[in-house]
């Protein structure tokens, strides 16, 4: 008889019952929330007086539309502040613990949850941002919901859903140099597609998962949802338990032996049974850059950008309609492609080990004249951690703005925006047309080192020799 | 903010459709003409921008629907079914594949529904759009690739043609044909038996909440025995 999956062990372990409609009624442990799509859920919760079932399991902060330069209060967008507004007054109001503008814990949900030790295995965690996904790197569920979901999840501290497949994503073998967990998780939705993951859950492993630390697994499982994966999951291993301890949220002294124990209990078992199995060799794995405007839509940055006619009929008008928008000519190489902006930040890539790797990268360097460029740490914490290690002082001295925690310009909900056609080297997740602000906007997705190897040479450029050129 | 610009979406001659059907529960059937909107992975930015995420309700995201893709950055119109007064009053979006891809914002369904539309007939639809549809109401079903490129050219012909959705027959007729509908078992229940209000159904079991967190040792603590 075949074991079980952690899908399945952590599934089992929260369903409260069979609805009428079908799905599950499935107990959330972990509810984060955040100033952009939680106002309506509690606008809702008071027209039908309702209570908030559980405030001590949700936790709130701010991040989408927080200013990066300027945080003082009012803030100068009069929406921005409105939302803050509602969500202070929201939080106070159902009695939910807040790490607001200011606080020494606010960021963006998905660095925060874990670096305070909320995130933890075995847990189900939703929240009201497809990049909840995020999460399952600890070993958990996560999953994105949307505003009437939340609205649930307040009321009745549960989720009304139906069970995934579960695909395991084997990356087997050694990554190269400079190759980065993004570069693995471009290469996956190249592979599967962005919609090859609809219905499933994707559960991570393979050798060169279970060597990578907690916040490269967090790069991984937070683009999940670019492969239509609604949650994506690493099981926990001791990588995971060294991470937990010691944070403000997770387990004390006897307790956290304890929780270990139960941990390890939630992983999936050696001999589980998967849905199917997808096997990646990571020595295969090049820097990877989309040229498009869906994350699929990836190259490695030594190939040339396919032509329209060279693809899958069900790819191809999607293809052209990404070169009309990019203005880039099928058929030429990836490298060299121009760049107007840089940008390092964002729930995939704004850690402190993406930070570091940036820094090292830049030191020493100047970002290219003309090339606008911006770091954006994912919370205070990593802030501060980096202005602790001189890494701020190293990207301002490259030319890099140093700003403060948000999302910035992932989705430029804030003044952190694209001009006209300018394109953008971005270490975020999305490419969709208009996602950073400007409708004629172009962003090219990679990790932050190539990021920094765009801005200091103006154009796309082979990050591995962008190093290893450097005296 | 180019908000307040926002042209409003031509609505049908009858007046602005009623965002509540006479039984707010259970739909059986939607009626209505159809407007196409073309393309494999529209996504929810290209369905609502981001900016427009800030409002804190969502009253006037039905004049928000596919801003961009309607309006140059100048405010002035671009080609667009949206904008197509042949298409005002429609009820039924027909879209091609892996439709509503993207963040989990439920601005975007919003915005739809906000624009008369009351079902959603594509080749696929991205899981977390179509999760957020039926909440609202919004039946988000399936005809093959083959039988929506008909039906998007039938209707470009004729902007007036009827269409009937029967979610209890799980069929659409349209010009005497009739096909017959995939719909996932799930939404089809929720909707027809009305019981797509998940969080009253969810209520009900407050007190199974209370016993399945009292079993999960991360919610006391790990206090005692795991």
């Amino acid at each position: 008889m075949s074991g079980k999956t952690l899908y399945r062990k952590v599934w089992d372990a929260h369903v409260v019952g069979r609805l009428p409609t079908g799905q599950t009624q499935v107990l959330i442990g972990l509810h984060l929330i955040h100033e952009v799509t939680s106002p309506q859920a509690f606008d809702m919760l008071r027209e039908q007086g309702l209570k908030v079932a559980f405030p001590e399991r949700t936790v709130a902060t701010v991040d989408h539309i927080v200013p990066t330069k300027n945080q003082g209060r009012p803030f100068e967008d009069d929406q921005a502040e409105a939302m803050m507004s509602a969500l202070e007054k929201n939080a106070r109001e159902f009695g939910i613990r807040l790490f607001g503008v200011g606080d020494a814990r606010q960021g963006i949900v998905h660095v925060i949850g874990p670096e305070t030790g909320l995130t933890q295995p075995g847990m189900t965690v939703a929240c009201g941002d497809s990049h909840t996904s995020t999460h399952g790197a600890f070993g958990c569920l996560a999953w994105g919901i949307g505003t009437s979901q939340i609205k649930d999840v307040l009321a009745t501290q549960s989720l009304a859903m139906s069970e995934l497949r579960v695909r395991r994503i084997n990356v087997n073998g050694a990554l190269g140099r400079h190759i980065t967990a993004k570069d693995v998780i471009l290469a996956i939705i190249r592979k599967l597609g962005v919609k090859g993951g609809i219905g499933h859950a994707y559960e991570y492993g393979g050798s060169a998962i279970d060597r990578m630390s907690m916040e490269e697994r967090m790069s991984i499982c937070n683009m999940s949802i670019e492969g239509g994966a609604r949650i994506g999951y690493v099981n926990p291993d001791e990588t995971t338990f060294a991470y937990i301890r010691g944070r403000e949220f997770s387990p004390k002294d006897g307790a956290f032996d304890r929780a270990v124990a139960y941990w390890k209990s939630t992983a999936s078992d050696s001999n589980a049974a998967y849905d199917d199995v997808v096997d990646l060799d990571a020595a295969s794995i090049q820097p990877m850059i989309t040229w498009g405007i869906t994350p699929g839509q990836a190259v490695g940055i030594k190939e040339h950008l396919p032509r329209p006619e060279d693809l899958s009929s069900d790819d191809r008008a999607g293809a052209e309609l990404a070169y009309r928008h990019m203005g880039l000519e099928p058929g030429r190489r990836a490298e060299g492609i121009p760049i107007d902006v840089a940008f390092i930040g964002s729930c995939t890539n704004s850690r402190i080990s993406d930070l570091r790797a940036a820094a090292a990268a830049v030191k020493g360097k100047k970002v290219a004249p003309g090339v606008r460029a911006l770091v954006v740490p994912g919370s205070n914490s990593v802030k501060r951690q980096a202005e602790a290690e001189g890494l701020d002082r190293i990207f301002r001295e490259a030319g890099f703005e140093w700003r403060a925690a948000g999302c910035s310009m992932c989705l430029a909900m804030n003044p952190d925006k694209l001009k006209g056609r300018e394109v953008c080297a971005s270490s975020s997740n999305r490419n969709f047309i208009g996602r950073q602000g400007s409708p004629t906007g172009r962003t090219i997705l990679m990790s932050p080192v190539m990021v920094v190897a765009a801005a200091v040479n103006g154009k796309l450029t082979d990050v591995r020799e962008f190093v290893e050129a450097s005296p | 903010m180019t908000a307040g610009s926002a042209a409003p979406r031509p609505s049908a001659s009858g007046g602005p459709a009623s965002l509540t059907p006479a039984d707010p529960m259970r739909l059986s059937e939607i009626s209505g003409t159809a407007i196409p909107v073309e393309g494999n992975d529209i996504d929810t930015d290209r369905i609502i921008p981001a900016r427009y995420l800030k409002e804190i309700t969502f009253t006037n995201m039905g004049e928000y629907a596919f801003y961009d893709e309607r309006f140059e950055e100048s405010g002035a119109p671009k080609t667009h079914s949206f904008n197509d007064p042949r298409y005002a009053g429609a009820s039924i979006l027909i879209v091609n594949k892996n439709f509503g891809c993207g963040s989990s914002r439920e601005h975007a369904p919003q915005a739809i529904l906000r624009s008369g539309i009351r079902a959603i007939v594509g080749e696929s639809f991205a899981e977390i759009f179509a999760g957020n549809c039926t909440v609202l109401g919004i039946p988000t079903v399936v005809l093959s690739a083959e039988e929506i490129g008909t039906l998007m050219s039938a209707v470009k012909q004729n902007p007036k043609l009827r269409i009937r959705v029967s979610l209890a027959e799980k069929t659409l007729t349209c010009d005497g044909r009739t096909l017959a509908l995939q719909v996932p078992d799930t939404v089809w229940k929720a909707l027809t038996e009305g019981t797509w209000d998940s969080t009253r159904l969810m209520l009900a079991n407050l007190d199974k909440v209370r016993k399945t967190a009292a079993k999960l040792p991360y919610l006391s603590g790990f206090a005692g025995a795991a």
